[in-house]
Formats: structure tokens, C-alpha cells, sequence
């Protein structure tokens, strides 16, 4: 199958610096795939390049097979949802929706009429001759999303839709979008510096650092099986053990990655397991999460290693904070790391 | 002075109005005041024989102005050069405009505000005088035209009824190149800073949903830079009703607005006729306005 997207060996170039640097990457129709990086990782460069709003240094931009590197975007069947949402302040909700359909030529009842479908896909029907600056952020995400669903594009491209609402709302959207997207079967480009918000969506991620992809998986594999100590801070906020502490603990000195859910913490008075890996440490403090709390340990080599206590473990016989502890995991739990 | 800042912390409306009392004094008294007695006067009747004013009120002024076929040639002549000299300060203008508020690096930005503002720190009757020189038959315009090869251009548009005559220096042509120059300022500052207010995402949406560039421009970055043009527009058209010098210095020797009200209020000493005069320009920028307001220029504010 011809991907959606192509990108062949892109790079960026802004004077010296290297925003994307030798990137190549493809996307199949229908998958919900998102760029993930810290800011100034190269995912939002990378997304003006396949919208056609920044033109490569190197390399190609393919849609649908069709190089379209310079090809203007008004000419790429491709649209957007901007970060600001961007609508336009002097149209109200509907004309901003049909502002696609409007410059195509389409005639004015037949484009108040496809907007009004898609503002229902949105939920918005009854908002659609407001103005966009009576609008919660919410409603504004809404309008921003039917406006760049309304040409019937092969390809959405979403830049960090959902970073300017508040938790609760971007829990709601995000399993929004998914059900949309699985309702309209186009293909998504969804970048965001949120992991969990990648993790959570997404079918496959690329990990973007410094101008370049570090890990393309899918989400369970990033986390599980991550590559490098970066991925798994990152994505698995894992412990990366590495030097001195991984050769007084696996016996060799390449780092690996370990996630917190997997330590157990244990009083001193009590064993760890037969076979069982571990160190000691000092229980520095608990960051209650509800849930689950978060236990960071300074190990006695130096390194603090993060440990998860499930709430129901009950809080009784729990090592108190400033005590010692003793840590234990197996060996299969440790992640080898590419040593770097 | 611990003690009066602690006092009027608490008073914020009292400390408001402290602020404002000197320039509100200012602007009602002084700025309004004037301009009402300056209405009232337009009301006042003149004696035929002693040309002293009587404050009897009457419309007679207001019948001379618009009953003489001189008066409305004059007011004509007026608002068509202020239209033609708006308009192209507004054509001119939106190039340099977008180009300062979109592409220009913070240097080249800076560069250009100043090349924009230094002409207005010098003196508008240096300028005045000196464009009547570059202007002039045997003036630096015309030689280069000449140089260029285009002196057949220069010399049709000189020969063109009403806005032509014997050089640039004595056309309403001429005139109208230096109302332009000298405006152009007013209309490109409020231009540029409306443009910047225009974020750069909605240009790419627009692209985005598939609008070429011109209707990018016409969708999108017009509709958003009314305001300015709307406040620009008002610079030039009324400094164009209202001056008095450019015409007396520079182009045909038919009167204009700024002038009649020089001279009646001066040589003539008819103040009533030199207030209604001026109550003109007031008019034709209310008119002006309220057609703007219709036409949506200060929605998007």
C-alpha cells in the first residue's frame, strides 16, 4: 500500500542549526500517528514541512506517493489544526468552517450546508453563527477541528491541539479525536510533548530528539522496550541505571532502564525474593499521586532510583519517610540500553 | 508622602480623577469649547455695511456656502483631492506596510520606522517649498523623467484637462504628488501596526484550507487591516480637507477648503463664513465615518 506520507531523508536547516536533520519517516493511511519530543525536538518543524508551509533543505516530502515538496499548500490535500486554533476573528463559527469549501468555489447553500454537517460531527451545532471570541477553548478546538475536517482531507495534521485546556477537558477530547478519527478513517499526524497523550492515542510514535527520530514503535513497545536512556526518561519516566550502580547490580557496566512500577520496596527487617536484584537506600520522600505514590530512593552508590507504591498496599507498614529501604526486581525486568 | 500615597491607594476613583482632571480640563474647555464656539459663530449673522458680526442667529451663512456655485466648486475640488490622495496613500502604503509588519528582520524594522518617521521632523513648509522646486519646469523631476526617456508620459499628463497645466510645480498633479508625500506617513504607521496584529497562523490556515495567496489577501488580511486603513484614512483625508498651505504653494490657483478659511477669516473677516467653512471637513469625516462603521472596518477591533 502506498503510504499517506513519505518523508525521505528531510532536513531543516535555520542557519546553522539543525532544527531536522537526515528524517525519514512513513505514514500509512488510516493510522493515528504522532511526533512526540521535548520543544525544539523538530516535531512541529516537521509538521509545517508536510502541511507545505516550510519548504525541506534536503530531502522529500511524498503524499499519496506524489512528491510534493514544492508543491504551495494551498495545493496539498492536507489540513491543519493550529495550536492557537487560528480562526478567523471577523467570520463566525459557520463561516469560518466553510471558509474551505468558500475559496474552492463551492456555492454558498451547498457550503453552509457541509459546515452545518461537520459542526454536528463536533457537537457544535447550536453555536454556529456565535463569533469565535465568544467561544470557550474548548468550543474554539471544536470549530478549528470541523474547519480542517470540512475539505475531506487525506491527511489531518494536529499541532498540539488540546496543550491550551485544562486537564479534565483534554482527557475528554483526546478520546474524542480517537473516536473520530476511527469514525472518518483518515489518517492523523498528532504532534505533542505529552507522552501519556501520544501513549494514550496514538497507533505508532516517533520520538523525536534534537532534530532527529530516536525511537518510531508502537506506544506499548516504546514504553516496554524502550531503546535508549532518553526514551525511556522520557516516555516511561523509567529509572536509567548506568555506571558504577549497573555493574554492582546486573554485573555489567552498558545502562539499563528500569520502571518504577516493577521495584518493590521492602522494609530492612524483610527479604527480597530468591534471585531477586536489588540495592538500599534512604527513602528521601513520597509524592502522593492518589492512586498510586511515587517513592524516590537514594540509593547507597548515589543515584536515586523512583519506585511506585500502589495506595492499595494499604499505608499500614509502609517504611516511613528518612528511612531505610531496601529495593528489589527481577532480572527480566531490567531494559538493556544502547550505550551512548 | 508615605501618607498621601497611602490615602489614595484606598481612593482609587478619587485618584483617577485627580489624573485626568488637567486633561479633561483641557480638552473641554480649551479643545471642545473652541469648537462649539467656532459652530456658534457659523450661526452668527455679518452687517452688510460695518462687516461687524452680529450674534443673531441665521442660516444665511450656511445658504451663501452651499448657493454660490465658487463655494461648491471649492468644497467639490477639495473632497475629490482628498479621495484620490487617500486612496493612493492607501495603495502605496500597503506594500511598505505588510512588508514592515510581516517580513522585515527587527533591523531592517527599525530602519525602515525611521526612514518613515524622519521626514516628519523636519519643517512642512521646508518640504512644501522644496517639492515646488523639484516640481518646478526645470526642476530635478522632470530632468530625470527626461533622462529616462519618458517625457512624452510627463507631458500627456500635463496636457490632461484639470489635473494637467503649464508644469508639475502649477498642477493640481503636483499638488497631489505632495499631498501624498506628506500624508503618507499617517497612513502607513496605523497600517503597520494593524497588520502586526494579524497572527501569522491565520495567513497559513487560510493557505492551509486551500486559498491562494490573493484570496488569502482578500479574505483574510484585508478584512483584518481595515481598522488601519479606516484610521489612516482619516489622517489623510482630513489633513487634505483642512490644509491650506500645499494648495497656496504648490498646484492650480483654484481655491480649496483650508485656504477659503484662511482668507475669510483673515483679509474678508467674515468669521461666520470662515466657520462654516470648516464645519465642512467636520461633515465629510462624520460621513465618512459612519460609511466606514457600515461597511464593517471596526468589527474586527
Amino acid at each position: 500500500m502506498t503510504p499517506a506520507i513519505e518523508l525521505a531523508g528531510v532536513s531543516r536547516l535555520f542557519g546553522t542549526l539543525r532544527a531536522l536533520d537526515d528524517v525519514s519517516l512513513s505514514i500509512a493511511p488510516g493510522e493515528f500517528f504522532a511526533l512526540l519530543g521535548p520543544s525544539g525536538s523538530g516535531k512541529t518543524t516537521c509538521l509545517r514541512l508536510i502541511a507545505g508551509f516550510d519548504r525541506p533543505t534536503r530531502g522529500k516530502v511524498l503524499l499519496d506517493g506524489e512528491d510534493v515538496t514544492d508543491v504551495p499548500p494551498y495545493e496539498r490535500s492536507v489540513n491543519t489544526v493550529f495550536q492557537d486554533y487560528a480562526l478567523f476573528p471577523h467570520m463566525s463559527v459557520v463561516e469560518n468552517v466553510a471558509y474551505g469549501p468558500r475559496v474552492r468555489g463551492v456555492t454558498p447553500s451547498e457550503r453552509r450546508r457541509l459546515a452545518l454537517e461537520v459542526l454536528e460531527l463536533v457537537r457544535l451545532g447550536g453555536l454556529s453563527d456565535r463569533a469565535p471570541s465568544r467561544l470557550s477553548g474548548g468550543q474554539k478546538q471544536r470549530v478549528a477541528l470541523a474547519r480542517a475536517l470540512v475539505n475531506r482531507p487525506k491527511v489531518l495534521l494536529l499541532d498540539e491541539p488540546l496543550g491550551a485546556l485544562d486537564l479534565r477537558l483534554r482527557e475528554e477530547m483526546q478520546i474524542e479525536l480517537k473516536a473520530i478519527q476511527q469514525q472518518i478513517g483518515i489518517t492523523f499526524v498528532y504532534v505533542t510533548h505529552d507522552q501519556g497523550e501520544a501513549l494514550s492515542m496514538a497507533d505508532r510514535v516517533a520520538v523525536f530528539r534534537d532534530g532527529r527520530v530516536e525511537q518510531l514503535d508502537s506506544p506499548r513497545d516504546l514504553y516496554m522496550r524502550p531503546r535508549t536512556a532518553f526514551i525511556a526518561r522520557f516516555v516511561g519516566s523509567a529509572n536509567v541505571i548506568e555506571g558504577e550502580l549497573a555493574k554492582s547490580i546486573a554485573g555489567e557496566s552498558r545502562p539499563f532502564a528500569i520502571r518504577p512500577e516493577v521495584i518493590d520496596v521492602l522494609a530492612m527487617t524483610e527479604l527480597p525474593p530468591a534471585g531477586a536484584l536489588g540495592c538500599e537506600g534512604v527513602l528521601e520522600d513520597i509524592h502522593y499521586h492518589g492512586a498510586t505514590s511515587r517513592w524516590h530512593v537514594r540509593t547507597d552508590a548515589g543515584p536515586v532510583l523512583a519506585a511506585v507504591w500502589p495506595e492499595s498496599a494499604g499505608a499500614a507498614g509502609a517504611p516511613a519517610s528518612g528511612s531505610r529501604v531496601r529495593l528489589a526486581w527481577s532480572r527480566e525486568s531490567l531494559v538493556p540500553l544502547e550505550d551512548r | 508622602m508615605r501618607a498621601i500615597a497611602t490615602f489614595l491607594y484606598g481612593r482609587r476613583g478619587f485618584y483617577l480623577s485627580l489624573l485626568l482632571l488637567p486633561p479633561l480640563l483641557w480638552l473641554g474647555t480649551v479643545y471642545l469649547g473652541s469648537l462649539f464656539a467656532l459652530l456658534v459663530q457659523s450661526f452668527y449673522a455679518i452687517d452688510e455695511f460695518t462687516a461687524r458680526i452680529v450674534p443673531n442667529l441665521t442660516l444665511a451663512t450656511y445658504r451663501q456656502l452651499v448657493s454660490h456655485p465658487a463655494n461648491v466648486d471649492i468644497i467639490l475640488r477639495t473632497l475629490s483631492m482628498a479621495v484620490a490622495v487617500t486612496l493612493t496613500a492607501a495603495v502605496i502604503s500597503f506594500p511598505v506596510a505588510n512588508y514592515m509588519a510581516r517580513y522585515a528582520s527587527p533591523r531592517m524594522k527599525a530602519f525602515f520606522y525611521v526612514g518613515v518617521m524622519v521626514p516628519m521632523w523636519t519643517s512642512y513648509l521646508v518640504k512644501v517649498y522644496a517639492w515646488r522646486l523639484v516640481l518646478a519646469k526645470q526642476g530635478v523631476l522632470s530632468w530625470f523623467v527626461d533622462r529616462l526617456g519618458l517625457a512624452p508620459v510627463l507631458d500627456a499628463a500635463l496636457t490632461t484637462p484639470v489635473i494637467g497645466g503649464p508644469s508639475l510645480a502649477s498642477s493640481y498633479l503636483g499638488m497631489f504628488v505632495v499631498f501624498v508625500y506628506m500624508w503618507l506617513p499617517f497612513m502607513i504607521l496605523p497600517l503597520t501596526a494593524a497588520l502586526e496584529r494579524v497572527p501569522a497562523s491565520l495567513l497559513q490556515a487560510s493557505a492551509d484550507l486551500g486559498a491562494r495567496p490573493a484570496q488569502t489577501f482578500r479574505n483574510v488580511v484585508l478584512p483584518l487591516a481595515l481598522p488601519g486603513l479606516a484610521a489612516g484614512s482619516v489622517f489623510t483625508f482630513s489633513l487634505t480637507l483642512g490644509d491650506y498651505i500645499i494648495p497656496s504653494v504648490v498646484g492650480a490657483p483654484g481655491y480649496f477648503i483650508g485656504m477659503m478659511v484662511y482668507q475669510q477669516q483673515g483679509t474678508a473677516g467674515n468669521l461666520p463664513l470662515a466657520a462654516a467653512f470648516s464645519v465642512v471637513p467636520i461633515i465629510l469625516i462624520a460621513i465618512y465615518l459612519s460609511l466606514a462603521k457600515r461597511l464593517g472596518a471596526f468589527d474586527a477591533l
